[in-house]
């Protein structure tokens, strides 16, 4: 079963908060990451991961009558948080997806300690049928 | 040369690896020293051309590895015995020239390694790749392709399944009559995952994904030629050559979804067909019947048929009846409603579904919705089946079982029908 894990990170001004914290905390986060990404390799569930630049460069794309693409800044959905980057991974049972989930959300913040991060937990679909 | 034949390689893989672990004993390393040898085949036999004994050839640069492999680990023990101030373990690294093999000793080298490929404390999809790697003389890259993960994620998964095979300290020799059922069981179980993996992934890489039902195929095949009296065996060859026969008709054009009752059955394979037919017919004739055969016979009455409405459902229905007191799993009970449907009417199905949805395995999931939309369609209940369809269609896991249940929600709602 393959689920994506999205994090989720406060939208603040346009720049990730990450940005503004002291180098060393930065690199324990960055650290932390990298890490877990490697755990999860030798646990045979990494597929990929990848991490995603600040609110401020998103845009939203759509296509007009016109034929000329409308590229805009927003709008996005309601809420606070945005989405900083996401991993997939490939694991037997929605329970281990949690479980790393809980792994990643407990990444260090500013003076280490952890941030809680909310992950978002989806299947992917095209799994074959259960049978 | 011409291209290097694969399936030699392939073919060989079990038979090399056999010969290596006997004589090394270590499960882990010599997997990894046939890879190696088996890479180095793949390069040079194309410029060299083939030796006159390939086996032997594998066997010798496998051996050659391991005796490195061997010398290292001693030589790390012995920097590090030697810092601890001890006395250093004396490691035999060259062993005794291995003696002539018989011909069933082979045979009995691949019934070993699958034994241990499949062993029962690996999850289904790690005991597959092993098994692909250790008797299928794929490469982790390969293996990584089909399973549509990255290599080193794969590469990982398959060295601590070794791990965990090493530490459950199975010996390399073949277990006593009873105990040897029940690991041939395993070992049929992984085999009949590995087919379904390829089977029924039908989004995306089709091509690829479609290669582990002919793996799968072939080691059936292969453990069919070694235990050709184990009726289970037949049957499960039968059964996936019964079922990749319709590989061609069940999906579309766009990768869509077909079902049985309307695929084009004149580009069923028939020759796959006649084999499967008679391997199932004549394994049945012999000993005691296995769930295998039970669902080889009903894939080959459909198979045998011209249409939905010549099958023989009266004969799937008393089938089903015997798989469902040797396999009490919901999947068994739903397809016996289906075919009660097709014998007694959509109502007779429909009473036993209703059964089925107090059971914990089966409530919630989406079969059981698709089929009781299928039901009241045929019962002339159109909004209650496109209900079902809906609700089956929201949650299924498959992109084409999706695409597929959203359409027959939408066709049903476009035509007026009588009955409602």
């Amino acid at each position: 079963m393959r689920f994506m894990l999205m994090m989720h990170a406060p939208r603040g001004t346009g720049d990730w908060a990450v940005m503004k914290w002291p180098p060393a905390d930065l690199k324990a986060h960055i650290d932390f990451m990298h890490n877990l990404n490697k755990q999860l390799v030798s646990e045979g569930a990494f597929v990929t991961a990848q991490g995603l630049a600040g609110p401020g460069d998103a845009r939203i794309v759509r296509a007009t009558k016109s034929g000329v693409p409308a590229v805009t800044d927003g709008p996005y959905a309601e809420g606070k948080e945005f989405l900083a980057g996401y991993w997939i991974i490939d694991c037997a049972s929605a329970d281990q997806a949690y479980a790393i989930a809980a792994r990643a959300s407990v990444a260090p913040g500013p003076g280490g300690t952890p941030l809680y991060i909310p992950i978002e937990v989806r299947q992917v679909m095209s799994a074959p049928p259960t049978d | 040369m011409a291209a290097l034949d694969e399936h030699l390689l392939r073919d060989l893989t079990p038979q090399v690896l056999g010969a290596v672990v006997r004589r090394f004993g270590d499960f882990a390393a010599s997997e990894d020293a046939v890879q190696e040898a088996l890479l180095a085949a793949a390069t040079q036999w194309p410029a060299s051309g083939l030796p006159d004994n390939p086996r032997g050839w594998l066997i010798q640069v496998a051996a050659r590895r391991m005796i490195d492999h061997i010398r290292s680990e001693s030589a790390r023990r012995q920097r590090e015995t030697a810092v601890m101030n001890e006395p250093v373990s004396s490691l035999n690294p060259l062993p005794a020239p291995e003696p002539d093999k018989s011909e069933a000793m082979d045979h009995d080298d691949t019934l070993m390694l699958l034994f241990m490929s499949c062993h029962p404390s690996l999850t289904p999809s790690s005991a597959i790749a092993v098994t692909l790697r250790a008797v299928g003389g794929l490469t982790t890259a390969e293996i990584a392709r089909a399973f549509l993960v990255p290599e080193p994620t794969m590469a990982q998964r398959i060295s601590r399944a070794k791990q965990i095979i090493q530490a459950s300290g199975v010996p390399f020799e073949m277990p006593e009559r009873a105990e040897r059922q029940e690991r041939l069981a395993a070992v049929l179980h992984v085999l009949y995952l590995m087919f379904n993996e390829g089977y029924s992934s039908s989004s995306g890489q089709t091509l690829q994904r479609t290669d582990l039902s002919n793996e799968a195929i072939r080691l059936t095949r292969a453990v069919h030629h070694l235990l050709p009296e184990e009726g289970e065996v037949a049957g499960l060859l039968a059964l996936m050559l019964l079922t990749d026969a319709r590989r061609i008709a069940r999906t579309g054009a766009a990768g869509e979804l077909i079902p049985l009752d309307e695929q084009d059955r004149s580009t069923w394979d028939r020759q796959a067909i006649a084999e499967g037919t008679n391997l199932v017919t004549s394994s049945l004739s012999t000993g005691t019947v296995g769930a295998y055969q039970l669902q080889a016979a009903i894939a080959a009455v459909h198979d045998e048929a011209s249409s939905v409405d010549d099958t023989d459902w009266p004969q799937i229905l008393a089938l089903y009846g015997l798989l469902k007191r040797m396999d009490p799993s919901p999947m068994v009970a739903l397809n016996y409603a289906i075919a009660a449907a097709m014998v007694h009417g959509p109502d007779a199905g429909l009473k036993l579904l209703d059964a089925l949805a107090t059971d914990d395995r089966m409530a919630g999931h989406y079969r059981l919705d698709a089929v009781r939309g299928h039901l009241l369609e045929r019962a002339g209940r159109r909004a209650q089946a496109i209900e079902c369809y809906q609700a089956a269609a929201r949650r299924t896991m498959s992109i084409p079982e999706r695409d597929y249940l959203i359409g027959k929600a939408a066709r049903l709602a476009a035509t007026p029908a009588a009955g409602d």
